[in-house]
């Protein structure tokens, strides 16, 4: 992912998946897992993740709660939300939808 | 999070950052961690600045928070120019406060709907036409025979109910020595239930409890009695009083609030009409007649139904009426029948004080009016003095509405503030108007609740004032061009030209108000000094009863021990007092000639009651304990000008005609001074006195149940003996109380409450509304001074006079106020058409009238340029020069 926003709403359905595998991850190791799972295709552009997260945040699909790290740092873990696994599972449709009628165009153009 | 929390973290905004800053360095420590080089990491991670408020506008409600840092700018601005401010929120907070006040007085009065189930269908019925005086004249008493004709007229449109005129009434609850007031009202059995009034406790009337003249001797308590008489007692029900010679028993209390229809009277206790003793007789109005229609009637037809019920019953009437000309008689059954809206129910009070309140409250809004100017013309002299700042502001890209929401926002501010300041002002002041309106022994009692209502009215006006006074300065803030403003050659004429047009509008309202408010002191002065024909010096009134009606010798006895009693020089009696509002009247024949068609008023006196009320003897004799009437009679000299052409008329004899074409013989015995008989506004009426005692056909003398007994004291606060009398006439005999006691000057006073009202409060408007204008005439003049010190500097220095200076400083003010002069004079004469009807002896074209206003303005013109035009004519050229 180049691009943020080049896919809409694509980044949303991205942090909410890992998520729902991995529950309590800190905002750089949900940038970390995009960019190795995805094989280092989908890079994040990591100043936009944050506004993205409390967006997420503001609308009640995950929810983040501070801890303390053995380091001794503090960090900020986030989970999914009952909304939020809805909301996953619209999105994934949405895409799959997406992705679908674009590799229709492609095969049938 | 929710909205909530977005506006929550509003309040938050600092520990939001912290937050937000702390999560972004946490994530390039775990960058770090993981092995990136510090350097690339953050420069990777891009602008933490631009991220945390990309963070921050979506966890919080953007919007708000500007106004959040707008509220806290202009309160700062305002903490800034303290005595400003200040006197801006004192002079918006006394106008705010009177406008709430007067609001909720006419609210309470006039405007508010009774608490019962359908206001808005309540209407009470009256009758328009041409009166007795040949006077227009509308009138909303009924007879019950008439009343229950129209009542099953109607019925299928409308439920008609009566309810007598609530008047203070003497019971007892337990000995017969201990006589209390309170107020009573004849209703309709049926009223409760058609108004879906329940009880508190108990039952109350239904049509069942009103249909045998006599025969229902039960009452109903209102609560707000039952709560301040018997404590709440749930005990009262079936407890008995006694009125006159009926006993009553309580058989319910009505739910509050509900205390009658009649805003201005709280009525004590309800009583079925069927125990009015006029409720068969067809020449008695007693009552009202109020209709609640049914939904979706149409009001026209039901009018002309009532008018043709209620005419047929009077035609039938006038079949008796004799002596009576046929004009007359023609204009009493000629009336129209109107249904008026009742729904904030129906008083005298509310007729009498409706335009006398209405003219208040335009008073009052022209105060705020000149207020919201003063204010206004702060706030463009403040914004003018920012106009740097605003430009600053607006090349660094903020917007224009922005510009337009911070100074609105310093308006609200001072506008909040004043309202609240003003509010206070206003719950105090409220009670204390009402408690200037009561005559001292019987006054009006008004509910005057502080609710959504008034509330919300204060909130409306706090609201429309700072839109009045904030929007000019703020539009004229936002439109500030920034290249010229920073280079200082922004027009400062075009600000003072503003400011200049609302002197005028202050000057123009001013005047009115202190115009308005002339004519209402002369107005009370005059009447108040009508000389009265008679003297109220050191004089008691006693309304005595007796429990029986008693001869004439009783009556005598107590009147004499009362002479005896130490303090008091005279005692005389009578059956009414002189200006208490009743009379009695009767056509006069003269030499056995028909009847003429002038009325002559009566009133009953013993002898000495001249000399106890001052009024002069003319000639003739007083009267002598031996005459009685008919027999004897005193007149005066306005009914010798009608019915004797001036001549001494001692010795001669006139005939009183009664009804049926009786007729009472009487000689004059003496002739007096004319004396004011209902009241202080009308023309001295033709009176003719007759003794106390009168006697039968048959020459036996005839006994009265009540009468007032008149006593001069010696000292010289008639009041302090009141205490004393009181005990002292049952002391004289077992029979006689006394109900009532009342100075005579208090009875006079109250023919003017209306007239003194409304001068007060107008002269404290005027008042107010001139220090307003002072001040503001005094901020512009300080302003431009200020303004315009380098130009004054340069023209002293150059060798100005003084007086040059102090001509160039005020002209254009001084312009202006003429300016408003003129047309607050033409204010004056369009509006004063409106309240014509509320002056007495005062014409609004009088000189006089509009020279005490122009130079009260002038006067106040005047101080206010006083301190301004010392210093301009005090810069010193070199200082000034030196400065820039």
């Amino acid at each position: 992912m180049a691009k943020a926003d080049s896919l809409q709403g694509s980044m949303d359905l991205l942090v909410l998946k890992i998520l729902s595998r991995r529950p309590g991850l800190h905002g750089y190791a949900i940038m970390s897992a995009i960019q190795d799972i995805s094989g280092e295709v989908l890079r994040v552009e990591e100043g936009s993740l944050y506004p993205a997260l409390h967006r997420m945040e503001e609308d009640g699909w995950i929810r983040a709660e501070w801890i303390r790290k053995e380091t001794g740092r503090r960090a900020r873990l986030y989970e999914l939300t009952a909304a939020g696994k809805r909301q996953l599972g619209a999105e994934e449709s949405r895409w799959q939808a997406v992705t679908l009628a674009v590799n229709r165009v492609l095969r049938e153009a | 999070m929710s909205l909530w929390s977005r506006i929550g973290n509003v309040l938050r905004g600092d520990r939001l950052n912290r937050e937000i800053d702390d999560e972004l360095e946490s994530h390039i420590a775990e960058a770090i961690t993981q092995g990136r080089d510090p350097v690339e990491a953050r420069k990777a991670f891009g602008s933490a600045l631009r991220h945390r408020e990309g963070s921050r506008d979506v966890r919080l409600v953007a919007s708000l928070e500007s106004l959040r840092a707008d509220a806290i700018f202009g309160w700062r601005q305002l903490v800034k120019t303290k005595i400003t401010s200040a006197a801006a929120i004192l002079s918006l907070a006394l106008a705010i406060g009177a406008c709430t006040s007067a609001f909720r007085l006419i609210d309470a009065l006039l405007l508010r709907p009774l608490p019962v189930a359908n206001p808005e269908r309540l209407y009470d019925l009256s009758r328009q036409g041409i009166g007795p005086e040949g006077k227009p004249q509308t009138f909303d008493g009924w007879a019950y025979p008439d009343f229950q004709l129209m009542r099953a007229a109607v019925k299928e449109q409308a439920e008609l109910f009566a309810v007598s005129y609530a008047e203070p009434v003497d019971l007892t609850y337990k000995s017969d020595g201990e006589i209390e007031k309170a107020y009573l009202q004849y209703v309709s059995g049926w009223m409760f239930p058609t108004l879906g009034l329940r009880p508190a406790l108990g039952r109350l009337f239904t049509e069942n409890d009103d249909l045998k003249p006599g025969g229902h001797p039960y009452a109903v308590l209102s609560h707000d009695y039952w709560a301040h008489r018997f404590g709440q007692d749930s005990n009262v029900i079936g407890r008995t009083f006694r009125m006159g010679n009926e006993i009553y028993e309580i058989s319910g209390v009505v739910e509050a609030p509900f205390t009658g229809t009649e805003p201005g009277t709280m009525v004590d206790i309800f009583v079925p009409t069927m125990m009015n003793p006029a409720v068969t007789r067809k020449d008695s109005t007693w009552h009202r007649s109020l209709a609640v229609v049914k939904p979706g009637a149409v009001l026209e037809p039901i009018a002309q139904k009532l008018e043709a019920t209620s005419r047929a019953f009077e035609e039938e009437r006038a079949k008796g009426f004799l002596g009576i000309s046929k004009e007359e008689i023609d204009n009493f059954l000629n009336q129209k029948v109107l249904l008026e809206p009742a729904g904030p129910g129906v008083s005298e009070l509310q007729s009498e004080t409706r335009r006398p309140l209405a003219v208040l409250g335009v008073l009052v809004g022209l105060v705020l009016l000149i207020a919201c100017a003063n204010v206004a013309n702060l706030m463009t002299a403040q914004a003018s003095a920012r106009v740097r700042e605003m430009a600053v502001r607006v090349s660094i890209g903020g917007g224009r509405w922005r510009l337009i929401q911070l100074v609105l926002v310093q308006s609200a501010w001072l506008a909040l503030l004043a309202a609240a300041v003003g509010g206070l002002f206003a719950w105090w002041s409220g009670p204390f108007v009402i408690s200037m309106i009561n005559p001292p022994d019987n006054p009006a009692r008004l509910v005057l609740p502080t609710d959504w209502r008034v509330f919300g009215f204060g909130l409306a006006v706090a609201l429309g004032v700072t839109l009045l006074f904030g929007l000019a300065p703020a539009l004229r803030a936002s439109s500030v061009n920034p290249v010229s403003a920073l280079k200082g050659g922004n027009d400062p004429h075009s600000k003072r030209r503003l400011m200049h047009a609302l002197i005028a509008v202050q000057v123009a309202f001013c005047f009115l108000v202190l115009f308005v408010a002339g004519l209402f002191v002369t107005t009370f002065q005059r009447l108040s000094h009508q000389p009265t024909g008679f003297s109220t010096d050191r004089l008691l009134v006693l309304d005595t009863v007796a429990k029986d009606p008693q001869p004439p010798e009783f009556w005598e006895q107590v009147a004499e021990h009362l002479r005896g009693v130490q303090g008091v020089e005279t005692v005389a009696m009578a059956d009414s007092p002189l200006l208490g509002g009743n009379g009695w009247n009767n056509f006069i024949s003269v030499n056995g000639a028909p009847p003429s068609g002038v009325l002559s008023y009566m009133r009953a006196v013993s002898p000495g009651w001249l000399e106890a009320m001052k009024i002069p003897l003319k000639d003739g004799r007083d009267f002598r304990p031996a005459d009685a009437h008919p027999g004897a009679a005193l007149v005066d000299e306005t009914f010798v000008k009608v019915y004797f052409d001036g001549v001494d008329p001692v010795g001669k004899t006139f005939d009183l005609s009664m009804d049926e074409g009786l007729r009472l013989r009487y000689e004059i015995v003496g002739l007096v001074g004319d004396v004011r008989y209902r009241n202080l506004r009308e023309p001295i009426l033709p009176q003719l006195y007759v003794p106390f005692h009168s006697v039968d056909d048959k020459g036996v003398a005839r006994k009265k149940g009540g009468g007032v007994l008149l006593v001069r004291t010696s000292g010289l606060n008639p009041r302090a003996l009141a205490a004393v009398l009181r005990q002292e006439v049952p002391r004289a005999r077992p029979e006689f109380r006394v109900s009532r006691i009342r100075t005579q000057l208090e009875i006079n006073q109250s023919h003017t409450v209306r007239e003194r009202l409304l001068a007060t409060l107008a002269l404290f408007f005027a008042i107010v509304a001139l220090l307003l204008a002072g001040v503001g005439l005094y901020g512009v003049l300080h302003y431009s001074v200020l303004q315009r010190r380098r130009e004054i500097g340069i023209r002293i220095a150059v060798g100005a006079q003084s007086g040059g200076i102090a001509r160039l400083v005020t002209t254009d003010v001084f312009a202006m106020v003429l300016v408003g002069a003129v047309a607050g004079v033409g204010l004056g004469m369009l509006s004063v058409r409106y309240v014509e009807a509320l002056f007495y002896q005062v014409k609004a074209t009088d000189l006089q009238m509009l020279a005490l206003p122009s130079l009260a303005i002038l006067a106040g013109a005047f101080l206010a340029a006083l301190r301004p035009v010392m210093q301009a004519v005090r810069i010193e050229p070199v200082s000034m020069l030196r400065a820039e």
